[in-house]
C-alpha cells in the first residue's frame, strides 16, 4: 500500500542523507522526497511517499523514527489528509496546438507562466493524480520537459505535527 | 576557563570521567594529541592499528559497561577503524570515536587525508556529527556521550576538522552536564498495560520459555533476571550475546539457542506456546527459518527499540522499554498473583526437558590422540575456575568457548556476535585487561582470526598487559572448512592456513612468552603454567583436531526441531 508520511526534522547539515541512506541501506522504496525547513529555520518538515506491505511500512517508520535527527513523525495516510504537488511542464506551443493547450490549462486550473513563440510553460498544483491526468490530456508529441516535486502533506482538522 | 579546542576535547573527556583513549596519531589530530600531552588524567592507549583502537576502546566498554573512547586521524585513520565501529554498532556497544577531519576550508578539495568520514560511517554508527564551529565542541561532545550510553547503547562519531581544534583560538569553556534533545529521548519505562498483559500469559502458560539477549546485559539487569528465573520457574535459554547473564551452570539454564545451540534449548523454542524475549533480536542465527520459528506461541518482546520489535518475527505482546525497569514491573505483579514456580504444567515441562537433555548434546570424542578443541576449552575452565574475561576471535574456537566455558556473571564473555569480526579478540582483551588489571583475562582464537590483529602484541608489551592468548591452532579456518565440507562436498577452497609462523617465535620477539602444546597429556600442565605467569602476557599454541566440527548444529533454512547433533549421532 502507498503510506505518505511526514517526518519532522532537525535541520542539520546531513539529515537527508541520514533519510536517503537509510531507505537505499534497507532497501526501502521511496517514491518521492520533499523537505525545507519550516517557519522554526531550525527544523525542517519531509514528505515521503514510500510503498509497502503493512510490516514494511511499520519497520520503516520505526527506523526514521529512530534516527537522532527525527522529531515527530506522522502518517498521514492514516486519517484525513492533503496532498499537493507542484509541476510545471514545458510543452511544444505552435500555432495549431495553443488554443487546444489554453483550454486544457482552463480546465485544469493551471496557469500559463512563460511564453515564447513555440512553447508554454505550464504550471499546475494539485494531488498527484491531477497531474498525471493532466499529461496524459496533452496531445502526444507535444511535451518537452516535466519537473515536479512530489507531493507535500498535511492533515486535516486543528491537530498539527509539531513538539 | 579559557580553552582551545583541542584542550576542549580533552578536558570534556576529563569531565566525562574517561579512564582510557585508545588511539593512533596523525596530522589532523595532532592539536589533540599535545593536548594530551599535557595533562594526566586521561591516559592514552597507543594501539598499531586503528582497527585495535576500535575493538580496545569496545572491549573496554563491554567489560565495564561505561563507554569506550578511541581517536584516530583523518582519512586512513578513521577508515582503519571502521571495522571496529561496524563491530561496536552491531552489538549495541557504547562509544565515541574521535576522528581528526581536514581543516574546514578545505573539506571537499580532497585535501590531503581527507576522506568523508561523516558519509562512510553513517550506516554504522547510531549517530554522529562534524564539528564545524569551536564554539558547538563542548556539546556535541556531550550529546555524543549521551547518545552512545542511553536507549539502546551505539557508537558514535565525532569528527573534528584540525581548524576547530587550533591552540591559538581560545573560548570560554563550559561542559554541559545535562543535555535535552528534542529529537532523542529514549524511553525509561514500558507500558502498564502491556506488561500487565504479558504477565497474566505467563501465568497461563504451560511450557514456557525465557530467550534473553545481549540487551539484559547491556541494560545491566542480570539480579533482575535472576529474580524473574526463579519467581517463574522457567527455563532460561539465551543468545550468543547474552551469555553469562544468568548463571550458565544453573539448572534452570538450558543452554545457548540457535545454530550452535543446545538441543534441549531450540526443542523447547519449538514446543514453547509463551516465549518471553528480553533485550534480544531474533537474529537469524536464532531463529532458523523464520516460517519454522515457535509455531506454537504466543511471543512477548520486550526491548528498549521499538525497531527491534516485529522486525523478523511478529511479536503478539510488545514491550518497549529498558529491560531493567520491566523485569522490576513484572515481577511485582508476579508476586502480588502469588506466582507459583511448582505448578503442575511447569513441573511436567521440565520433565519434557530434562528428557531432552538426556541427549547430553554437546558430548564429544574425549578419547583421542589429538587434542580436541572443546577439552582445550574445558580444560581452560576448569583450572581458571569459571572466573576468566574470556575475549574470543570469530570461527569455531567462538563456538567451541561459549559451549564449554560456562559464565556465571555478564560481562566476562567478550565477542563479536553481529558483526563476527576476526581480528576483535586480542585488541579487545587489552581493553579489559586495562579496565580490571588484577583480572584473570584470555582471549581464545584460531591461526587465522590472530592474524587478522596480531600487531597489538607490542602494546601489549608496551603496557605490560598480562593476556594469557590460547589458540586453538587446527591449520584451517575451520568455520569456514566445516560449510566446506558439509555443502560443498568437502572443496577446501582457500580455507587451508597456509605458511602460518612459527608463534612462539613470534610471541617472544614482541617480548612475550610462547609455548606450543601438541599432546592431549600436555594441556592441563601448560594452561597452568601459563597463568602462573602472573605478569607475563603468554600465548599458548595449542594444535587441536583438524576435522572436528561444531555440533549440534541447524543448518540454513531448517527450524530449531530439525537439529543436526553430529554426523555419527542422527536423531530418530
Ligand atoms: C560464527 C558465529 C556463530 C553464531 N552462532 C550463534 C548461535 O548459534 N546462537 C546465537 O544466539 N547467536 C549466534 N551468533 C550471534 C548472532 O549473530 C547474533 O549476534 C546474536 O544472536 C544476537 O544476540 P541478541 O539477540 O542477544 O542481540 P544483541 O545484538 O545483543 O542485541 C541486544 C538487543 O537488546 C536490546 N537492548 C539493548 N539495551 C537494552 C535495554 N537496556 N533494555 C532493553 N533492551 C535492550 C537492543 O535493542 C537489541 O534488540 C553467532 C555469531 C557468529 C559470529
Ligand atoms: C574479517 C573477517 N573475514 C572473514 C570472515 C569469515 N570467517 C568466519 S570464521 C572464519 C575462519 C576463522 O578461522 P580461525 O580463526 O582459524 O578459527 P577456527 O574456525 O579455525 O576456530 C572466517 C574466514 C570473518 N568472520 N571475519
Ligand atoms: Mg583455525
Amino acid at each position: 500500500m502507498r503510506h505518505i508520511i511526514s517526518v519532522l526534522l532537525e535541520n542539520e547539515a546531513g539529515a537527508l542523507s541520514r533519510v536517503a541512506g537509510l531507505f537505499s541501506a534497507r532497501g526501502y522504496n521511496i517514491e518521492s522526497l520533499t523537505v525545507a525547513p519550516t517557519d522554526d529555520p531550525t527544523q525542517s518538515r519531509m514528505t515521503l511517499v514510500t510503498v509497502g506491505n503493512d510490516d514494511v511500512v511499520e519497520q520503516i517508520k520505526k527506523q526514521l523514527n529512530k534516527l537522532i535527527d527525527t522529531i515527530k513523525l506522522l502518517d498521514l495516510s492514516e486519517g484525513p489528509h492533503i496532498e499537493r504537488e507542484l509541476m510545471m511542464v514545458k510543452v511544444r506551443a505552435e500555432r495549431a496546438d495553443r488554443e487546444e493547450l489554453k483550454r486544457l490549462v482552463d480546465i485544469f486550473r493551471a496557469k500559463i507562466i512563460d511564453v515564447t513563440d513555440t512553447s508554454f510553460v505550464v504550471e499546475l498544483t494539485g494531488d498527484s493524480e491531477k497531474l498525471d491526468a493532466f499529461i496524459d490530456a496533452v496531445p502526444k508529441g507535444l511535451i518537452i520537459e516535466v519537473v515536479r516535486t512530489g507531493p507535500s502533506g498535511i492533515s486535516r482538522g486543528p491537530q498539527g505535527l509539531m513538539l | 576557563m579559557e580553552l582551545s579546542g583541542a584542550e576542549i576535547v580533552v578536558q570534556a573527556l576529563i569531565d566525562e570521567g574517561v579512564e582510557y583513549v585508545f588511539g593512533y596519531p596523525g596530522g589532523a589530530v595532532l592539536h589533540i594529541y599535545d593536548a594530551l600531552f599535557q595533562q594526566d588524567r586521561v591516559k592514552h592507549i597507543l594501539v598499531r592499528h586503528e582497527q585495535g583502537a576500535s575493538h580496545a576502546a569496545d572491549g573496554y566498554a563491554r567489560a565495564t559497561g561505561r563507554c569506550g573512547v578511541c581517536l584516530v586521524t583523518s582519512g586512513p585513520g578513521a577508515t582503519n577503524a571502521v571495522t571496529g565501529i561496524a563491530t561496536a554498532y552491531m552489538d549495541s556497544i557504547p562509544m565515541v570515536i574521535l576522528s581528526g577531519q581536514v581543516p574546514t576550508p578545505v573539506i571537499g578539495s580532497d585535501a590531503f587525508q581527507e576522506v568523508d568520514t561523516v558519509g562512510i560511517t553513517r550506516p554504522c554508527v547510531k549517530h554522529n556529527f562534524l564539528v564545524q564551529d569551536v564554539r558547538d565542541l563542548a556539546e556535541t561532545l556531550r550529546k555524543a556521550f549521551f547518545i552512545a550510553t542511553s536507549g539502546r547503547p551505539g557508537p558514535v562519531l565525532v569528527d573534528i576538522p584540525k581548524d576547530t581544534t587550533d591552540p591559538n583560538v581560545k573560548i570560554p569553556y563550559r561542559y554541559p552536564r545535562e543535555i535535552a534533545m528534542r529529537s532523542y529521548r529514549p524511553v525509561s519505562k514500558g507500558h502498564p498495560g502491556q506488561i500487565r498483559q504479558a504477565v497474566e500469559a505467563m501465568l497461563a502458560a504451560r511450557r514456557p520459555v525465557l530467550y534473553t539477549g545481549g540487551g539484559v546485559i547491556l541494560g545491566e539487569a542480570s539480579p533482575l533476571l535472576r529474580q524473574l528465573v526463579r519467581a517463574t520457574g522457567f527455563p532460561i535459554t539465551s543468545t550468543l550475546m547474552g551469555l553469562g547473564a544468568y548463571p550458565m551452570t544453573d539448572r534452570q539454564f538450558i543452554g545457548m539457542l540457535g545454530m550452535h545451540g543446545t538441543y534441549e534449548a531450540n526443542m523447547a523454542m519449538h514446543e514453547t506456546d509463551c516465549l518471553v524475549a528480553i533485550g534480544a533480536r531474533f537474529d537469524d542465527r536464532v531463529t532458523g527459518k523464520i516460517e519454522h520459528f515457535c509455531p506454537h506461541a504466543t511471543i512477548i518482546h520486550v526491548d528498549v527499540d521499538p525497531s527491534s520489535i516485529s522486525k523478523n518475527v511478529r511479536v503478539d505482546i510488545p514491550i518497549v522499554g529498558p529491560v531493567a525497569s520491566v523485569l522490576e514491573d513484572m515481577l511485582r505483579l508476579l508476586a502480588e498473583a502469588r506466582c507459583d514456580p511448582e505448578r503442575a504444567a511447569i513441573v511436567e515441562w521440565w520433565a519434557r526437558i530434562e528428557q531432552w537433555r538426556e541427549i547430553n548434546c554437546l558430548s564429544y570424542d574425549r578419547a583421542n590422540d589429538k587434542i580436541k578443541p572443546q577439552l582445550a576449552v574445558e580444560t581452560l575452565y576448569r583450572i581458571t575456575d569459571g572466573a576468566l574475561y574470556l575475549t574470543s576471535d570469530v570461527g569455531q574456537h567462538q563456538m567451541f568457548a561459549a559451549q564449554f566455558y560456562p559464565f556465571d556473571q555478564p560481562r566476562r564473555w567478550i565477542n563479536s556476535g553481529g558483526l563476527g569480526t576476526m581480528g576483535f579478540g586480542l585488541p579487545a582483551a587489552m581493553g579489559v585487561q586495562l579496565a580490571f588489571p588484577e583480572a584473570q583475562v584470555a582471549c581464545i582464537s584460531g591461526e587465522a582470526s590472530i592474524l587478522m590483529c596480531i600487531q597489538e602484541l607490542a602494546t601489549c608489551k608496551q603496557y605490560e598487559l598480562p593476556i594469557k592468548i590460547l589458540l586453538l591452532n587446527n591449520g584451517y579456518m575451520g568455520m569456514v572448512r566445516q560449510w566446506q565440507e558439509l555443502f560443498y562436498e568437502s572443496r577446501y577452497s582457500h580455507s587451508y592456513v597456509d605458511a602460518l609462523p612459527d608463534f612462539v617465535q613470534l610471541t617472544e620477539s614482541f617480548g612475550h612468552v610462547g609455548m606450543r602444546v601438541e599432546k592431549p597429556d600436555e594441556l592441563e600442565g601448560a594452561l597452568r603454567e601459563a597463568f602462573a605467569l602472573k605478569d607475563r602476557c603468554v600465548f599458548l599454541d595449542v594444535v587441536v583436531d583438524p576435522t572436528e566440527n561444531v555440533y549440534p548444529m541447524i543448518v540454513a533454512g531448517k527450524g530449531h526441531h530439525e537439529m543436526h547433533l553430529s554426523p555419527e549421532r542422527e536423531l530418530a
